[in-house]
This record gives C-alpha cells, sequence and structure tokens, in this order.
C-alpha cells in the first residue's frame, strides 16, 4: 500500500487554459434542453395573454377553445386564482408597503400587454396553439401608464390598493450613511455652484429598455407521476425555484424537486420564478399528467422580464483643477406592471458602486421606483451596476469637456491609487484591491491612444466627413453575491452563502456538488480544475453535479457573477475538509503522527521519509474501512457553505474608437481594447469567453438594442425581425487583455467575470461616439446610437449653430 | 396527412406528417432528433440550421413535405466513426460556445460557408455566420473557430478530416 515513487512533477489546473467539458455533448447536439423532454402522456399548455396593455377583463368565452381537437382542458384567471398565490419579490427595498399582487393569471384587470389570461391544456403543442385563438375575451380599455414622468403624476394609477404609481423613493446619502465626513453632497453642489473656482456639470438621458434574449426559449415540465412534483425549468435559480414554490404555492418542499438541465443562456432574464412555472405546475396538478410549456420567441419578447429602463440625471462637481468634489445621481426607474424577484431592488444595487473608480468627498444617489403597464423590468446582465456606471463614465467625459481636459488625465487625477486600496469609496464599499495604473497603461498601449488621437486632430483638422472619436470607460463593480448578513440588513429576503459538496468513490473519482446552477458558464470546467489541484486527482477524474435540486439540494445558484467568488470557494473549502479527513485515515495507515503528515499533488507523505500514500489509496482504505483509525468517522465525503465577508471588486479600463461618418450618422467600432483586472483567474479561456459575450451585450446596448412601446403599451418590436440583436457582421474582433491583482477575501484570490464586459463597455462606446461629433456641438446622443439617432444630433447642433 | 420519405444523418424514414408541419418540428418531435432546436418564430437566429440535400437551411422555414425525398443533415450526423467534424472540433478547440444552444445551427452553417468558400476573411465568416445569432460568446471565438477549422479542412492539413462537401450529404 506504501508508494515511495516521486510524485510527477504536478501541473497547476488553475490557471491553466482548458476547454471545455461542456463541449462534448453541445457540439454533437447531444443535449438536454428543457424543451426536449417528453414523458409518456404529456400534455402541452400555451397561453392566452392580454394585447391590451392596461383593461378590465369584461368577458372570457372558453367554449370554442374547448371543442377544438386536442384540447383537454382550458383554464381562465377564476379557475386558478384560489391557488395561484402571488409570485414572489425577494427583495422590495420598501419595508412600509406591500407590492402589489403579482399573479401568474389575469383575474378581472390586466396591468400589460403580454400578461396571461387563459391557459389551453391539448394533446400537441400545435393543437395548443390552435386552441389560443379560439379563446373569445374582451378587455374594455383603460387609459395605459407609460411614461415614466407621467406615471409619476398618478393621472391613472395602476395599483388601486397603493393609491400611487411611485412604489419608494430610496436615497442614498455618503454623509448619512458615514461613508464620507464633512459637507453632503447637495451642500457641496449648492456651494460649487456660486464658486468661480468650481464648475458644476449636470445631464439628464435614459438608460434604454432592454431584453436578455437568452437564446433558449424558456421551458416547463412538470411530472406529477409518484410521490414527487418534479419541476425541470430552463432556470437559472432552481434550488431558489424551489423554496419560493414552497413558500408561495405552499407545495411541500421536500415533495419538489426542480431540475435545470442544459439551460441555454440566462443573463439575468431567467433569474426569475415565472408564471409559466406556476401556472403549469397548478393545470398538471389539476390534470394529473406530465405538462409541458415552451414558449415562443414572440412571447419571451413580451413576457420575460426586461431590463434597465431609467431616467437618469446625474451632476457632478469639480474644482477647476479637475478635482472631484461631489456625484449626485436622481434616477427614475421603471418597474413595469408588477415585481419579480429582484424589480426593486435592482436599480438600487447601483447605489454603493456609483462612485465607481473615484475618490468622491461627497455622494448621494436618490432612486425612484415607479409602476407602469409595460412588462416587468428585473436583472439583466450588471443589474444596476451598469447604470450607475454608464452615469458616472458618462459625466466624468462631460466634465472633462466642460474644462477642456483630456478625458483620461481627468480620470487619473481623480482615481484611487494602488497604493490607497484597501480604500472605502463614497458608497460605503471597502475595495480590498486594485490597480487602475495597471490595467490603464497597458490598455493604453494596447490600443495605440496617442497615435489615435493624433488621427483624430488630422480628420478635424482636415473637416473629414468620417470623425474618429475614442471612448473610455474605467470601471470597477461589486461582484460576488453576497454578504448573507449585508443582504439582510438591505431588506433581501434570502442570503448569499454557496453550498459545494464532495464525495470520494471508491475508485479514486470525485463527484463535486455545487450551488451554483450554470447555464454556459463552463463550472463543469472550472470547478474540476480546482478540484483537481486541491484534491491532486486528475481532471479527468471529477464530475460535477448541478442543476437538480435531488443531487444538489442546496444552493443559492447563478448570478451577479457570484459563482467563482463564492461557489468556487465553497468547493476550495470543502476540498480542504476532504484533505484534513484523508489526513488522518493516512497518518493512521502510515503509522506516523497526523502532525508529521504533509499533503501535496495527491499524496501524503510523513515529512522528513520516503513514505508516503496517494489520495486514491487513502480512499479505498476508507471505503473497506479494515484498518482504519479509532473514533474516525468512516467517509471522507464532505460539505462546505461559504458565506463571503465581502463583494469583490473587478476593474478595468476599456477603450473603443469609434468612427462616425458625420453625413449618415452610421457608427463603426472599429477598434476594441479592454485590460480587465478580474483576480486571479482558473481558466483564461473561459474568463476571455465571458468578457467577449460580456462585450457584445454592452455594445448593443450603446449601439442597437432597445425595447419600443407605442402609446397604447404595445411592443412594437416584440420579435427578433425588429429587436435588433447583434449579429457577427455587426461586432468586430476585441482586444483583450488582463492585470491581475488578486482579490483578498477569498483563498483563489478571484474576483468574477461575468458582466464586467457589458458593465464597462457601453459607457465606452457612446463616450466614443459622443468624442467624434462634440466638436460638432454634440453634447449627448441617446442609446442606442443609431444612425439616425447621430445624424439628427448632428443636425440639430447644427442648426443651433455647432460648436460654442 | 401526407406521406414523406426522407434520409436523416443516413436513416430513411416515411412518416405521415400534417402538411404545416415544419422541418424543424419533424426532426425534434417525430424522430427525437432534438440536437437540432428552435430559437425564434421568425427565422432570425439559425438555431435550427440544417442542411437539405448539402445545402443550408433554417429548419423552421421549411416544411417536411418540402423535404420529401430529400436528404437532411443535422448536427448529429456530422461526426464520423467516432471522429468530430473538424469545425465541431475547431469550436470545441477555440471556446467557440457557452451556453451552446446557437451552437448546432452555427456549425452547420459554419460547415456550409466553408463549403462554398474554403478560404473565408474575417468579414466573410462574419457575413456568412449573419443568419445566426449567439447571445454569449460576441463571436468572436466562433470567428477564430471558423478560421481554424478552414485550416484544418484545406486539402493535405490533414489525412483523417473529411472535406465538408462529403460530410454534407449525410450519413453515420
Amino acid at each position: 500500500m506504501t508508494t515511495t515513487a516521486e510524485p510527477a512533477t504536478p501541473v497547476s489546473e488553475i490557471g491553466r487554459a482548458r476547454t471545455r467539458k461542456e463541449d462534448a455533448r453541445l457540439i454533437t447536439g447531444r443535449t438536454r434542453w428543457t424543451d426536449n423532454i417528453t414523458l409518456n402522456g404529456m400534455l402541452h399548455a400555451a397561453m392566452v395573454r392580454s394585447p391590451v396593455a392596461h383593461g378590465r377583463i369584461t368577458s372570457i368565452d372558453v367554449s370554442e377553445a374547448k371543442k377544438m381537437p386536442g384540447v383537454v382542458a382550458v383554464f381562465t384567471g377564476a379557475d386558478l386564482d384560489s391557488e395561484q398565490s402571488g409570485l414572489p419579490c425577494a427583495w422590495p427595498i420598501n419595508a412600509e408597503a406591500t407590492p402589489p399582487r403579482h399573479v401568474s393569471i389575469a383575474v378581472d384587470k390586466v396591468n400589460f400587454a403580454g400578461e396571461i389570461i387563459a391557459v389551453v391544456v391539448a394533446r400537441s403543442a400545435a393543437e395548443a396553439r390552435d386552441a389560443v385563438d379560439a379563446v373569445e375575451f374582451d378587455i374594455e380599455p383603460l387609459e395605459p401608464v407609460i411614461d415614466l414622468n407621467d406615471a409619476l403624476t398618478d393621472r391613472t394609477v395602476i395599483h388601486s390598493e397603493l393609491g400611487t404609481n411611485k412604489w419608494v423613493t430610496f436615497p442614498f446619502d455618503s454623509v448619512a450613511a458615514g461613508a464620507t465626513s464633512g459637507p453632503s453632497a447637495d451642500e457641496v453642489i449648492a456651494a460649487a455652484e456660486n464658486d468661480p473656482d468650481s464648475v458644476v456639470v449636470t445631464r439628464t438621458w435614459r438608460q434604454q429598455r432592454l431584453i436578455p434574449a437568452f437564446m433558449e426559449p424558456r421551458s416547463v415540465v412538470v411530472d406529477p407521476t409518484g410521490e414527487q412534483l418534479t419541476v425541470w425549468s430552463s432556470t437559472q435559480i432552481p434550488h431558489v425555484l424551489r423554496t419560493m414554490l414552497g413558500v408561495t404555492l405552499g407545495l411541500p418542499e421536500h415533495k419538489l424537486r426542480v431540475i435545470a438541465p442544459d439551460v441555454g443562456g440566462g443573463f439575468g432574464g431567467k433569474l426569475q420564478v415565472i408564471p409559466e412555472e406556476i401556472l403549469t405546475i397548478l393545470v398538471a396538478n389539476k390534470l394529473r399528467r406530465p405538462v409541458k410549456w415552451t414558449e415562443t420567441r414572440s412571447e419571451s419578447l413580451v413576457s420575460g422580464h426586461h431590463g434597465r429602463d431609467q431616467i437618469q440625471t446625474v451632476t457632478i462637481a469639480a474644482k477647476k483643477d479637475g478635482t472631484f468634489t461631489a456625484l449626485k445621481f436622481d434616477f427614475i426607474a421603471d418597474m413595469g406592471a408588477y415585481f419579480g424577484l429582484f424589480t426593486p431592488a435592482v436599480p438600487v444595487f447601483g447605489a454603493f458602486i456609483g462612485p465607481a473608480v473615484y475618490k468622491f468627498p461627497a455622494y448621494k444617489a436618490v432612486f425612484t421606483d415607479v409602476f407602469t403597464n409595460k412588462t416587468p423590468t428585473d436583472a439583466y446582465r450588471g443589474a444596476g451596476r451598469p447604470e450607475a456606471t454608464f452615469a458616472v463614465e458618462r459625466i466624468v467625459d462631460e466634465l472633462a469637456a466642460v474644462l477642456g481636459r483630456d478625458p483620461m488625465d481627468l480620470r487619473k487625477q481623480n482615481w484611487i491609487k494602488n497604493t490607497e486600496f484597501p480604500y472605502t469609496n463614497a458608497g460605503g464599499l471597502t475595495y480590498d484591491s486594485g490597480n487602475y495604473e495597471a490595467a490603464t497603461e497597458k490598455a493604453l498601449e494596447l490600443f495605440d491612444y496617442e497615435g489615435l488621437r493624433r488621427e483624430q486632430e488630422e480628420r478635424r483638422r482636415n473637416n473629414d466627413p468620417v470623425q474618429l472619436g475614442i471612448g473610455i470607460s474605467v470601471f470597477t463593480e461589486m461582484c460576488g453575491l453576497a454578504p448573507s448578513r449585508l443582504l439582510g440588513a438591505l431588506g433581501a429576503g434570502a442570503g448569499g452563502w454557496e453550498h459545494a459538496a464532495i464525495r470520494m468513490l471508491p475508485t479514486g473519482k470525485v463527484e463535486v456538488v455545487t450551488g451554483s446552477s450554470a447555464h454556459g458558464q463552463g463550472h463543469e470546467t472550472a470547478w474540476s480544475q480546482i478540484v483537481a489541484d486541491k484534491l491532486g486527482v486528475p481532471f479527468e477524474d471529477v464530475e460535477v453535479l448541478h442543476g437538480d435540486t435531488q443531487v444538489s439540494p442546496k444552493g443559492m445558484d447563478t448570478y451577479g457573477s457570484r459563482s467563482l467568488p463564492v461557489g468556487g470557494t465553497a468547493v476550495v473549502k470543502c476540498a480542504e475538509k476532504v484533505i484534513e479527513k484523508a489526513k488522518k485515515v493516512a497518518a493512521h495507515l502510515l503509522e506516523a503522527d497526523e502532525s508529521d503528515i504533509d499533503f501535496a499533488a495527491g499524496r501524503f507523505s510523513v515529512r522528513g521519509t520516503d513514505k508516503g500514500i496517494t489520495i486514491q489509496e487513502v480512499v479505498f482504505a476508507t471505503f473497506l474501512s479494515h484498518n482504519f483509525p479509532e473514533g474516525v468517522e468512516p467517509s471522507l465525503d464532505s460539505e462546505y457553505t461559504f458565506d463571503p465577508e465581502n463583494f469583490s471588486f473587478p476593474h478595468g479600463t476599456h477603450l473603443a474608437a469609434i468612427e462616425v461618418d458625420t453625413e449618415t450618422g452610421k457608427v463603426h467600432l472599429r477598434k476594441y481594447v479592454c485590460v480587465d483586472d478580474i483576480g486571479s483567474v482558473v481558466n483564461p479561456l473561459i474568463a476571455e469567453g465571458q468578457i467577449h459575450g460580456g462585450l457584445a451585450q454592452g455594445i448593443a446596448q450603446a449601439l442597437y438594442e432597445e425595447a419600443n412601446y407605442d402609446e397604447q403599451g404595445t411592443l412594437v418590436n416584440g420579435t427578433f425581425v425588429d429587436y435588433t440583436l447583434p449579429s457577427a457582421a455587426d461586432l468586430p474582433s476585441f482586444i483583450t487583455d488582463r492585470t491581475e491583482t488578486p482579490a483578498t477575501t477569498n483563498p483563489l484570490g478571484v474576483k468574477g467575470v461575468g458582466e464586467a464586459g457589458t458593465i464597462a463597455s457601453t459607457p465606452a462606446i457612446v463616450n466614443g461616439v459622443l468624442d467624434a461629433i462634440r466638436h460638432l456641438g454634440v453634447e449627448h446622443v441617446e442609446m442606442p446610437c443609431t444612425a439616425q439617432r447621430v445624424w439628427r444630433a448632428i443636425q440639430e447642433a447644427e442648426q443651433q449653430g455647432g460648436a460654442q | 396527412m401526407t406521406q414523406i420519405r426522407v434520409t436523416v444523418d443516413g436513416v430513411e424514414y416515411a412518416d405521415d406528417v400534417e402538411p404545416r408541419m415544419l422541418l424543424v418540428y419533424y426532426l425534434r418531435e417525430r424522430l427525437g432528433k432534438t440536437g437540432t432546436v428552435v430559437g425564434c418564430d421568425t427565422s432570425n437566429c439559425g438555431a435550427c440550421t440544417v442542411h437539405l440535400n448539402g445545402q443550408s437551411v433554417k429548419s423552421c422555414s421549411v416544411l417536411a413535405v418540402q423535404a420529401d425525398g430529400a436528404e437532411v443533415t443535422t448536427i448529429e450526423g456530422i461526426a464520423r466513426d467516432g471522429q468530430l467534424h473538424p469545425v465541431q472540433q475547431a469550436f470545441h478547440d477555440n471556446h467557440a460556445l457557452q451556453c451552446g444552444y446557437c451552437t448546432p445551427g452555427m456549425i452547420m452553417q459554419a460547415i456550409d460557408l466553408l463549403g462554398d468558400n474554403p478560404d473565408p476573411d474575417e468579414q466573410e465568416i462574419r457575413e456568412g455566420l449573419e443568419g445566426n445569432l449567439c447571445r454569449c460568446t460576441g463571436y468572436h471565438n466562433i470567428v477564430r473557430a471558423v478560421q481554424d477549422a478552414a485550416r484544418r479542412m484545406k486539402p493535405g492539413a490533414s489525412a483523417d478530416t473529411p472535406a465538408p462537401a462529403a460530410v454534407a450529404g449525410g450519413g453515420q
């Protein structure tokens, strides 16, 4: 049993650009999407949705629909209301009021176009959809509340029980919060307005409404066969969903099994408990048959939650020498018609990160959450942080323009220097580490900042019809959601821990159970790398299990760039527990004292001797338990639940070279460079892929995407024909690089990467567009910066006399 | 009901189908070929791309009855003798997929693209994939993968990699 062979030189798995384990099934079509599931006797549900944004249901007639071929049942709100309860909001922000009941199926009133008013169940999906068209209904229209400022007048109140469309005004004041001392932002700004040595810049702009637009349409299969109720759902949050189904529907949690099989993207859009999950469960239970619901893309765009949608008023005060003295946000945020899981909290999440990389001596942020007759909003990649980052990075550029300063120099003057960490920002967050200088220096070099500035000047001089702009965004964000105590203090309905378990199989193979439920991120590969390193076993010998509450009973799931900093840390801690247990066994088998046992590269050895034993041998000896230390549990299996002490703070410098054709308004993204500091990296290939995808979504907000409503509250671009996701032809290749300042708050030194690209890129692009045409007198272009908007902005500026 | 005879991934099927049934639903619901997926209802996303007689089509825009007498190849039919198609291999090697939902269509379209243009430059690849949407990758690594696959598939690049034209017709 004792081996004396020298172990092979260990190659560290952590940090290795491993290609992914997940790919094998995904590139060959051996996939397990929820819609692939077919069960014996399974029926299909289809939803009848209101085309009216705001109205009273005066009649629903399902008699014709019930006669259609293959139709098994049709349910209306009246049939299901006593059982449907209300959909959960886990973070209402406002302790003073009760959120309006968010019904899964409307009973007498509809509050957005797309709201479900009936459920058809039929033998096939096609028959169910046919019968949807046969449901007759009348909805008496009420005046729709579409515009945010109009909503605040309460001319028409959507939820009469609240008596107002305003849900809450959430203020954050750095002085009140103890994050800064001295005068408040309001006082500083008031004083600066009358101070000849100071300058105050205020701007108001839109964060347009976006649609997450994951590629896999949402799908739910419910199987009531047997003792348990099994729910497959294309969700980011199988664990949260299970608990919430228990809390809201009163279903016994131990009789519920939720499975998120292969899930085709989420980006926050599947961080939700959806009406269709509730309704599929209710009808399956009623009919005692398995039922599937899969949405069409048009349904998805109109009914899946949207993101962003704010009117932002941003004020910055500074000394004339460029020193920032105060920052103030006043944001009005569109909740849509109802609250989802995190709807009212999403805007507020940006409050703490608002001061970004800068040293603001005073800061205030006011968020007003407002209901409208539109699809509910909720988390979309970045959730609160892109909005805040856009505000601060855009206003810094505006200030630079007013002061006549190079926008990068102005940033450098005001950012937190690398010698000043840990640093508590004016939002009350303590940034543990960072090095903005290093990332910026690398980015400027990769970008050829000086060369492009020269080209810009040349094009200006020559009055070139194509002008060049340089867009800058130096960002930081908060990842690793989240310290549970902090969430509690902020009124959230859940903690922010993550769970891991490791099972050592007799043959030396390893099962890793994680509560992080991946949907494209590559956890199976990254977690295998971590465990391979920590236990010294081959990468191939590790199997990662997730996304099924029966296999992985505990978890807080995947969102907020939390998986690696929180879930990955849980895996590390769990592996350490396995080693601690195995050490006792190894000491016994090697007839040595435990304190003399070292573990490295999968081998326990007696310090100062050549005696040793592999971890696989220890595992098998534990399996046999023949020769085992007295009083020790014969198992190496371990569990760990990790609760982070702080957020992690990735940062980076993003630079965009933007060409604007001043004659047509067409924007061309010529070059994009980003240097991100996401701390230590487990798999550079995966991390870089996350950056690429994040960039695409952030750039798409700046240039391409917007969910448009008409004045009746109809989503007018609710298909992929006109909701313009960028294609390969709309984006360039990206130049990405990294600096590495490890996080100090987790053993891996990781910070999270999922949202960085999205958060950083939107202001970089818009700043670049402005930088190209500012000399023509343009101060802002609303997103998306389409050719039409840019052209119009140039025309309007010219009519007003061009640049001052 | 209309009877169709169709060869899918090398297997011949004879089935009665509703005239309105789309090819993608025939593949998924009748044949269990769930490797091919549906991503939209307006033929914009390309997730359902397969080859029909060697040409890429969006199988949500083709009726099953239009495939009568035809040969269909899906993502499940392009690996040979346990060997991945070079485009599949290149997608894996270049991390050209994350959630993987667009991947079957993207791979089928990339094979078609390389069949038409074995040596595309970056812009030609981007334009050739314009009808296939991906929300995860920003297309960066998909473009790299197609460039890599083009290199691998050049005549003489590697003896054991099949040429795309031979694969496009299907077979297992």
